[in-house]
């Protein structure tokens, strides 16, 4: 199993704690038949992929894909992106993710010494950098986390690799997008336990369906995502996983629609009664004809 | 927040989608820092064809960096070492701390704080056609 990236240092007051979702996401990513479908789809010959996850919280997810991606995509040389409503979120993101390269990919013996997984030294090398011998000397890299909404503030194409597990508990609204006001500090404490509530909310509600956000992403995953991109969305039994995934079968671009779109179940967990509880469905382009 | 993150963004603003001139993004008042990382050739060449080299160059231009080829580097020029390590630096090693980026279409500026870009819109420059046409007027007198 491969290690899961420390949060020891994220403040979980107003940022989503990884929980089964997260893990869901961690299992599926590095399972056997996904890290063939990446490492194939990825091949190292190709250029170095942007990974991008929106809504990124404590970052686990993210770091987890970029730390192991020599074994999960078979390349290192991989760009790691985040977006998050929360400033603080986006602060915890790039500790989590920075120091989750640090741990698992360091080469240098010299600081390969400590093998805790729970240590929060940035300089320091986890089980993983021993056991696993790195092709060459190149580090994945974290470029930046932004406080975002969504993958708004991405070019077109600009993303190969994107994750999401949205706010997917249906809820009577979604809440306003957070301003600056948001993040100074409380004056009370009913003020500070109102923030806190509020910015937590961003982390679960889903409005009608559960679907309100995730359908917002859905809608610009064909502009953000690269002609090879694939994208990851998680989702419950009550956003209805397998109407979605026929839908997204049903995009099509390009003249004459020749190009449609995939969509498959890539990891489940909780089946009950024949349906599961969460799905992460793995969206991507197919060439239907070709020229 | 790395240099080489502009490459990949855009304006936020719905009606600066396609306006050419809202790519790339300017930076202005970039507070730079260097953090240096082992010097990676095989990783700049995997990164030369995933970016858009014309945002790359006006980027490096504004940013006072040495000057970067005029088209992107191929075949033997890959090997001119000084070439990968002056993008070394330029894609891998330098951070903006604290600054804005500038959109040249509308002329909205984006924060960065502690190498954190704030790409929240105020709710006035949402969605509305009214909106858009407000800072458009704006721009107009924004001098990038």
């Amino acid at each position: 199993m491969l290690p899961t990236p420390c949060t020891a240092h994220v403040p979980f007051d107003t940022i989503y704690e990884p929980a089964e979702d997260s893990y869901l996401f961690l299992d599926t990513l590095s399972s056997a038949s996904e890290t063939a479908w990446l490492t194939q789809h990825f091949s190292p010959t190709t250029p170095s992929p942007t990974i991008l996850e929106v809504g990124s919280g404590s970052g686990v997810v993210l770091a987890f894909l970029v730390a192991n991606s020599p074994t999960i995509l078979g390349r290192a040389d991989v760009l790691s992106l985040a977006t998050d409503l929360n400033r603080t979120a986006c602060l915890a993101t790039r500790e989590t993710v920075v120091k989750a390269i640090a741990a698992q990919q360091n080469t240098d013996p010299t600081t390969n010494t400590s093998p805790s997984t729970t240590d929060t030294d940035t300089n320091r090398a986890g089980p993983a950098a021993q056991a696993q011998e790195s092709p060459s000397a190149v580090k994945s890299t974290h470029l930046s986390t932004l406080q975002s909404n969504l993958a708004s503030s991405f070019k077109a194409g600009s993303i190969d690799i994107l994750l999401f597990n949205p706010p997917y508990v249906p809820t009577d609204a979604v809440p306003r997008a957070p301003t600056a006001t948001d993040f100074v500090p409380p004056e009370s404490r009913s003020e500070q336990f109102e923030r806190e509530s509020y910015l937590l909310s961003l982390t679960y509600a889903g409005g009608k369906d559960g679907m309100e956000i995730t359908e917002r992403l859905l809608a610009d995953l064909p502009r953000v995502l690269s002609p090879r991109g694939v994208g990851y969305v998680l989702l419950c039994a009550q956003n209805r996983p397998r109407e979605v995934a026929e839908r997204i079968r049903g995009w099509r671009e390009g003249v004459d629609g020749a190009t449609g779109w995939c969509a498959e179940i890539a990891g489940f967990s909780g089946v009950k009664a024949g349906w599961e509880k969460l799905v992460i469905l793995r969206v991507w382009r197919e060439c239907i004809r070709e020229e | 927040m790395k240099l080489l993150t502009a490459n990949f963004l855009t304006c936020a603003v719905k009606g600066c989608r396609a306006a050419a001139s809202s790519y790339p993004l300017h930076f202005k008042d970039a507070e730079l820092e260097l953090q240096e990382v082992d010097f990676q050739p095989e990783f700049i060449h995997n990164i030369i064809p995933r970016i858009d080299w014309e945002g790359l160059r006006v980027m490096a231009n504004e940013l006072g960096f040495p000057k970067i080829p005029d088209s992107k580097p191929e075949g033997d020029a890959l090997n001119d070492e000084q070439t990968m390590r002056d993008l070394h630096r330029l894609l891998l090693e330098t951070h903006v701390v604290e600054g804005r980026l500038c959109c040249g279409n509308c002329g909205h500026e984006y924060m960065i704080k502690e190498g954190i870009a704030n790409f929240l819109l105020p709710s006035h420059l949402g969605k509305t056609k009214n909106s858009i046409v407000e800072i458009q007027v704006y721009a107009d007198g924004f001098a990038l």
